[in-house]
């Protein structure tokens, strides 16, 4: 852990998309780590060099491969440049950082381990997730959690520091989502559409939501002292991650949504 | 052969553009650089590009690219056009031999004027007469398609990934100051030379990432105005629309992007701007079968300008940077970045939310 945060602060985060080959080197003694050129890889190779290594992995000069550490049970991964998307899907237990934005449906039907984004992610983030957490900096696209659920001990987690695009929770069955709205205060904290056919797990906004429109059938109110309480477990480490404060964090307004089983979801798509 | 299904063939149709406010030109190499990192996307049955600013030496005329199956029709259309139009230039589009790229069509281009005479005898404007002959020799004569049509811009597209077909067509050798790009995933029409995009009328065009789930219903609409869809593909009737609601009706570009991504009425309903409250509900009301629902990325080239626009549920993905006096816009930020590492201010258009960038007046 600190050893990844480690490199992404003091070294590669100060680096363009590549490294010299020497920085390289003396990054692998350093950490003990392989550094992975992805400049001339394609989605495949690079996806086995990362699986090839037996230490933990620096990406360096990636640009739009894909399925990057899909599956991967192990090992600690951070990336400098853009990766392509579906980003760690079926994810069972690896770390990734990346120090930049993420493409669409990061944590794809994600299962354990955790994604931790130091810009903003694009649509379709934790999509049919069910273990894990997803830590954003920044802000989501469209439909983040769509069809988010939660099994037995399997409980994941999103928190989104930024807003969120129109659709987030899309479908939710389970699992917790947090959107913070701390980048742009001024702004909708979330688009159109939440939480269209909710019908489980758990939502939390920074924001009174007066000018947020929510299904008939979620429930929206303010979050209470046990709501808040709940929500510490949740962003304690986001904000240790992205140097908050937490109790400034907590110092706002917070909507809780939960689907209220009495009046379940009917239709969206058909009566346009 | 293995069909999808039984292999898993990851990909979905890529776009990207770019263009510079100032009307500085750049190669087409840079945007099919763009189309690299997004490989997967395409699956090789079709690739494409549009140029605006390309032809300024022949900036006054119309650049007809056309498609012949054989010399027979060529010389048929040849004489076809010579009743309506002047040609002042007539030539092989260049093209590099490349194994990528096989069966290609006959590829010519005309640059014409119309004849004042014909224009005076059927009391048409003149782009209005270039639009119909467009339509006339893609309905009418067999192995014959017009595929670009604009003043100083042009199209170029084959079946093959967009990174060969710029190489087939030597883009590296044209300067403009816009530039789109198209790599095709067919879904459920055929990959041909024709079907790639973009789809060009004069100077629009159109490149498309999706499918319109409103085809027959748009396509019914628009061929009562004269259009007809002969392309076998439904990006085509975007063109035509855009065509429609632009140049025919006068909309703005802002208007047109009202209605082919309309939002539901619901959020209309809860607008609290009476006067955009208003606009909405009437263009819904008059153009209705025009609405066009399915996932959608396009973006709209026309002479001075690009319109990037996303579904209103935004089913697909598109992103926009800049860095200096240029702009760009494509389905992954990998592909921005391609063109431009530096590029600032990432962002992702809302569903139905138009970005539009024009050259500064008297740069193009």
């Amino acid at each position: 852990m600190t050893l990844k945060t480690h490199i992404g602060d003091e070294k590669i985060a100060l680096l363009p998309f590549f490294i010299s080959k020497s920085i390289e080197k003396s990054l692998e003694v350093r950490y003990n780590i392989m550094v992975i050129d992805a400049r001339s890889l394609d989605y495949k190779a690079l996806n086995d060099t990362l699986r090839k290594s037996e230490k933990d992995c620096s990406i360096v000069g990636c640009c739009g491969q894909r399925f990057i550490a899909a599956g991967m049970s192990q090992k600690d991964i951070t990336i400098q440049g853009i990766p392509g998307n579906a980003l760690g899907a079926y994810l069972n237990g690896a770390c990734i950082t990346v120090n930049g934005s993420v493409q669409d449906a990061v944590g794809d039907t994600m299962n354990a381990g955790k994604i931790i984004v130091h810009g903003n992610i694009g649509d379709a983030a934790g999509y049919a997730m069910r273990g894990g957490r997803i830590f954003v900096k920044g802000n989501a696209g469209y439909r983040a959690g769509i069809h988010m659920k939660a099994y037995n001990e399997k409980m994941p987690v999103m928190v989104i520091g930024g807003t969120a695009g129109s659709f987030l929770g899309e479908y939710q069955a389970g699992g917790v989502i947090v959107v913070l709205g701390l980048s742009a205060p001024d702004k909708k904290i979330v688009g159109y559409f939440p939480c269209t056919g909710m019908h489980g797990g758990k939502m939390f906004l920074r924001s009174d939501c007066s000018n947020v429109k929510f299904p008939d059938q979620v429930t929206a109110r303010a979050a209470g002292a046990a709501d808040l309480e709940e929500l510490k477990t949740y962003i304690a480490e986001y904000c240790d991650l992205f140097g908050y404060d937490i109790q400034t964090v907590l110092a706002a307004p917070f909507t809780v949504v939960t689907p209220d089983s009495r009046n379940p979801y009917k239709q969206m798509y058909v009566a346009n | 052969m293995k069909l999808e299904g039984q292999v898993r063939i990851p990909s979905g149709c890529a776009i990207a553009a770019v263009i510079s406010k100032e009307g500085n030109t750049m190669s087409g190499e840079r945007v099919a650089d763009a189309m690299k990192p997004m490989h997967d996307r395409s699956n090789g049955l079709g690739g494409g590009f549009a140029g605006y600013g390309i032809y300024p030496a022949y900036k006054d005329f119309y650049a007809l690219h056309m498609f012949f199956d054989e010399r027979s029709t060529r010389k048929n259309c040849e004489i076809f056009l010579k009743e309506r139009f002047e040609i002042v230039k007539s030539e092989i589009i260049p093209t590099r031999k490349i194994p990528a790229i096989t069966d290609e069509p006959i590829i010519w281009r005309y640059f014409v004027a119309p004849l004042q005479s014909v224009l005076a005898n059927l009391q048409l404007d003149e782009k209005e007469f270039v639009a119909r002959t467009v339509m006339k020799i893609n309905t009418e004569m067999n192995g014959a398609y017009v595929f670009s049509s604009g003043k100083n811009m042009g199209t170029f597209k084959a079946v093959g990934f967009p990174e060969d077909v710029a190489l087939f067509y030597k883009l590296e050798e044209y300067a403009g100051y816009s530039w789109t790009a198209h790599g095709r995933y067919p879904t459920n029409t055929p990959g041909w030379w024709g079907g790639a995009h973009p789809f060009a009328l004069l100077d629009y065009s159109i490149v498309h990432n999706g499918e319109i789930s409103s085809y027959d219903a748009n396509r019914r609409f628009i061929e009562m105005f004269g259009y007809k869809c002969t392309l076998q593909t439904d990006t085509e009737v975007i063109t035509y629309i855009m065509d429609y609601l632009v140049r025919i009706q006068g909309l703005t570009l802002d208007e047109a992007a009202s209605v082919i991504a309309a939002p539901f009425w619901s959020t209309i309903e809860d607008k609290t701007d009476i006067e955009d409250k208003e606009k909405h509900i009437y263009l819904r009301t008059l153009f209705p079968s025009l609405l066009i629902t399915g996932p959608f990325s396009i973006v709209l080239g026309f002479n001075g300008g690009l319109m990037a626009l996303n579904d209103r549920l935004k089913l697909r993905s598109m992103v926009v940077g800049e860095k200096d006096d240029k702009v760009f816009i494509a389905s992954e930020e990998a592909a921005i970045r391609m063109m431009e590492p530096d590029a600032t201010g990432i962002w992702a258009p809302a569903g139905g939310e138009p970005v539009i960038v024009k050259v500064k007046d008297g740069a193009y």
